[in-house]
């Protein structure tokens, strides 16, 4: 057995990679809940779409031979473009006929078109696997610890770090974030005054899938895209935003880096516990905190 | 009115019927295997394309000596093909219609070892000849004994103590192993059966870590990274699949497979699809003599020629392992005609003649020799890969009689590695 502590260099770094990625594919699914109180498991089918989209787009792309450095372009607007194109349908053709219903209808029912988005995907890329494994190794590598791990990983890195600052920096600092704080706390009232609480729901849910896509787009370089691939990634966002606290923004962000380090941990030093490990943090979290950590009681309505 | 149209229409059709469709009535086979989900593309449709492949040319007559006769001694084939996906209740209520609403003479299929321990005491209660081709686990009949149940594929118990065998030879001493295995039936078994089998051959092994990641986990960089610093002698995964697939994609950049010897025992059938990722010097198993370790008889030529020019893409181990069930039963289907005078077997008599039958098909003999004579024993052979002009070939192949990696008849798996893999 090598020492502990030489492996905690990658311990780290394995952990912080995790956690990026966690945060980008549950980040949507906090933000949807935050603001239109939707648990949102066609956020799963987004991530299926982003994945199955930015694969055989960057196949496509690389195929016709045009600049391989140009393939996450191409990852981003595969994204793009399976939100724009199924977001607003999802949104202003079902689910705004929903608002008015109880929150657990409005969970069956984007369940149910989870299921059917599931058979959409399958109608449309079959169920052989797809591949794009080129944007994974394009960048070369790094070491930490003496081990190798391709650059592609620091991507995600960035790509999380800059969501994070992004939104944050709009719920706070921006006129747009302001009113969307209004629509949070009291949507009525907030319609009352002028805003336009539809267009606000809209481009939310957009944003929303968007960053499942998005997640799903930049993992299709490390994975072979087949169907039921939305399927664990709802279930593990689930475990992340839960612990940080439904609807909070920085609640997803340290429900991710928790997750990520306790299970990096636990792979290195006892993988008898791993597939265990997060749901038990997951319960630990929410015995003294049922909210999770950054939960907000909700005011109570009349 | 109603009634005499349709009382016409009867007279009609019968007077157009053929003579002689009553004498010589179907077949009837039901065909069970993943069509939807993440085993579908790997193994279900790669069967489901042999099983159409095999039986047109059955139909037509087109078989390769001995299987030369139309369909099953004369009598066409008909195929009713359903899905395995679902939880192992639904795929019973499914295997109960196969047979007792469809009326199948008999099934050929299963691909999850779950779904076979389940399916076997059903084919006993409703006497259904059943004959699993593609599932692993030995439990079926070291656990139990069946009459109507067969399995023409050999046990994964071969696919972790030919991997031990392999590395031993390939590597000479072996020091230290590590295993990255999902964490179900079929991972724990498969690494169980490996680690066993390397602690007998290399008596000291030292086991530095068991990774077990959840089904269809798909980010493996921790694990890699365990994997990596461990830096055992030999790793051994029996990943299947996507999660199959990802750990290719993730482990080749970070230089897994240079560090360790990596033996990936389902590896064949990513082998096609991930030819520039996989790394030279990799081992990958097919679960028996199929695929690139297929011997090089007039019943693989006929199979993978056909099986290719039909479907664009060579033929895996799932569709080697349908090809080979669908052959077996033939053989025992003639014989059985032949020893009641020609008449249609009734399923005790087919049953009675595929019992301890060997037969031969595209990945060689098979032998019924073990689970009193319902278990088939094959040989098997692991390869390294190495890219030769741009393809990647099987390098340094080493094949293992069935005797080296199957236990004798009554013997369970895990008592016989244990016990120093003893002849009986």
């Amino acid at each position: 057995m090598q020492t502990a502590l030489s492996q905690l260099g990658p311990v780290i770094v394995d952990g912080i990679i995790y956690s990026a990625w966690l945060f980008i594919a549950a980040v949507g699914l906090t933000l949807v809940y935050g603001v239109m109180k939707i648990l949102n498991v066609t956020h799963g089918s987004f991530y299926a779409l982003g994945a199955y989209a930015g694969a055989s787009l960057t196949a496509a792309w690389l195929a016709r031979g045009y600049p391989p450095m140009l393939s996450y372009a191409v990852l981003l607007a595969g994204a793009l473009l399976v939100t724009l194109v199924a977001a607003p349908v999802i949104e202003r053709g079902l689910l705004r006929f929903m608002y008015a219903k109880d929150e657990v209808v409005i969970l069956l029912v984007t369940y149910a078109l989870f299921l059917v988005l599931e058979d959409v995907i399958k109608l449309i890329w079959g169920v052989n696997p797809y591949f794009v494994a080129e944007p994974y190794a394009l960048l070369g590598s790094f070491e930490v610890g003496g081990l190798k791990y391709p650059t592609y990983n620091l991507i995600l890195v960035g790509l999380a770090l800059t969501l994070a600052a992004g939104l944050a920096w709009v719920l706070r600092a921006t006129r747009v974030g302001k009113l969307l704080l209004a629509v949070i706390h009291d949507p009525e009232m907030s319609r009352a005054l002028g805003v336009n609480v539809d267009r606000f729901y809209l481009v939310t849910f957009g944003l929303g899938c968007f960053l499942a896509a998005l997640g799903g787009s930049f993992t299709a370089p490390t994975v072979s895209v087949v169907p039921g691939l939305g399927v664990d990634v709802i279930v593990l966002s689930f475990a992340v935003v839960v612990i940080g606290g439904l609807g909070s923004l920085p609640g997803a962000a340290l429900g991710a880096v928790i997750v990520g380090l306790v299970r990096s941990l636990s792979v290195h030093y006892l993988p008898q516990v791993e597939l265990f490990v997060i749901y038990s943090v997951m319960a630990l979290v929410l015995a003294f905190r049922p909210r999770g950590l950054f939960g907000l009681a909700e005011p109570r309505k009349i | 009115m109603k009634k005499l149209r349709l009382a016409t229409l009867g007279l009609l059709a019968a007077a157009l019927a053929p003579a002689g469709v009553l004498a010589q009535q179907p077949v009837k086979i039901g065909f069970v295997m993943f069509l939807s989900g993440p085993a579908a593309s790997p193994f279900g449709v790669p069967a489901k394309n042999a099983a159409d492949f095999v039986v047109d040319e059955l139909n037509a007559g087109k078989g390769p000596a001995p299987y030369g006769k139309v369909g099953f001694g004369g009598s066409k084939i008909e195929m009713v093909g359903i899905d395995e996906a679902g939880p192992a209740t639904s795929v019973v209520t499914e295997y109960r219609n196969l047979v007792q609403r469809s009326n199948v003479d008999l099934v050929i299929g299963y691909i999850s070892s779950g779904n076979c321990l389940a399916i076997a005491p059903v084919a006993e209660e409703l006497k259904k000849f059943t004959n699993f081709f593609d599932c692993g686990t030995p439990r079926i009949f070291e656990d139990a004994d069946y009459k109507y149940v067969f399995r023409t594929s050999p046990t994964a118990t071969m696919d972790s103590v030919g991997a031990a065998l392999y590395v031993k030879e390939a590597k000479g001493s072996v020091k230290s192993i590590a295993g990255l295995n999902q964490n179900y039936a079929w991972g724990q078994d498969s690494w169980g059966d490996f680690e066993a089998s390397m602690k007998q051959l290399a008596p000291g092994v030292e086991v530095k870590t068991s990774q077990m990641p959840k089904l269809f986990a798909g980010q493996y960089n921790a694990e890699i990274s365990s994997l990596l610093s461990a830096g055992a002698d030999v790793i051994h995964s029996s990943f299947w699949d996507g999660d199959l697939e990802a750990l290719i994609l993730q482990a080749s950049p970070r230089g897994l497979m240079d560090k360790s010897v990596t033996i990936l025992t389902t590896g064949e059938t990513a082998m096609h699809k991930l030819a520039a990722q996989i790394p030279d010097g990799t081992v990958l198993g097919a679960r028996g003599p199929f695929g690139p370790y297929a011997p090089d008889n007039s019943y693989n030529r006929w199979f993978s020629k056909g099986f290719e020019a039909r479907f664009q893409a060579p033929p895996n181990y799932a569709s080697y392992q349908m090809a080979q069930a669908i052959l077996g039963v033939k053989a025992a289907w003639e014989k059985a005609m032949a020893a009641n005078g020609g008449k249609r077997p009734s399923n005790e008599e087919l049953g009675a003649a595929l019992e301890r039958l060997t037969f031969e098909g595209p990945g060689g003999t098979v032998r019924m020799a073990i689970g009193k004579g319902h278990q088939a024993v094959m040989e098997t052979a692991y390869g390294m890969t190495k890219r030769v002009g741009g393809k990647l070939t099987m390098v340094n192949v080493k094949r293992y009689p069935a005797e080296v990696v199957t236990p004798p008849d009554g013997v369970k798996s895990a008592d016989w590695i244990n016990g120093g893999f003893k002849k009986k």
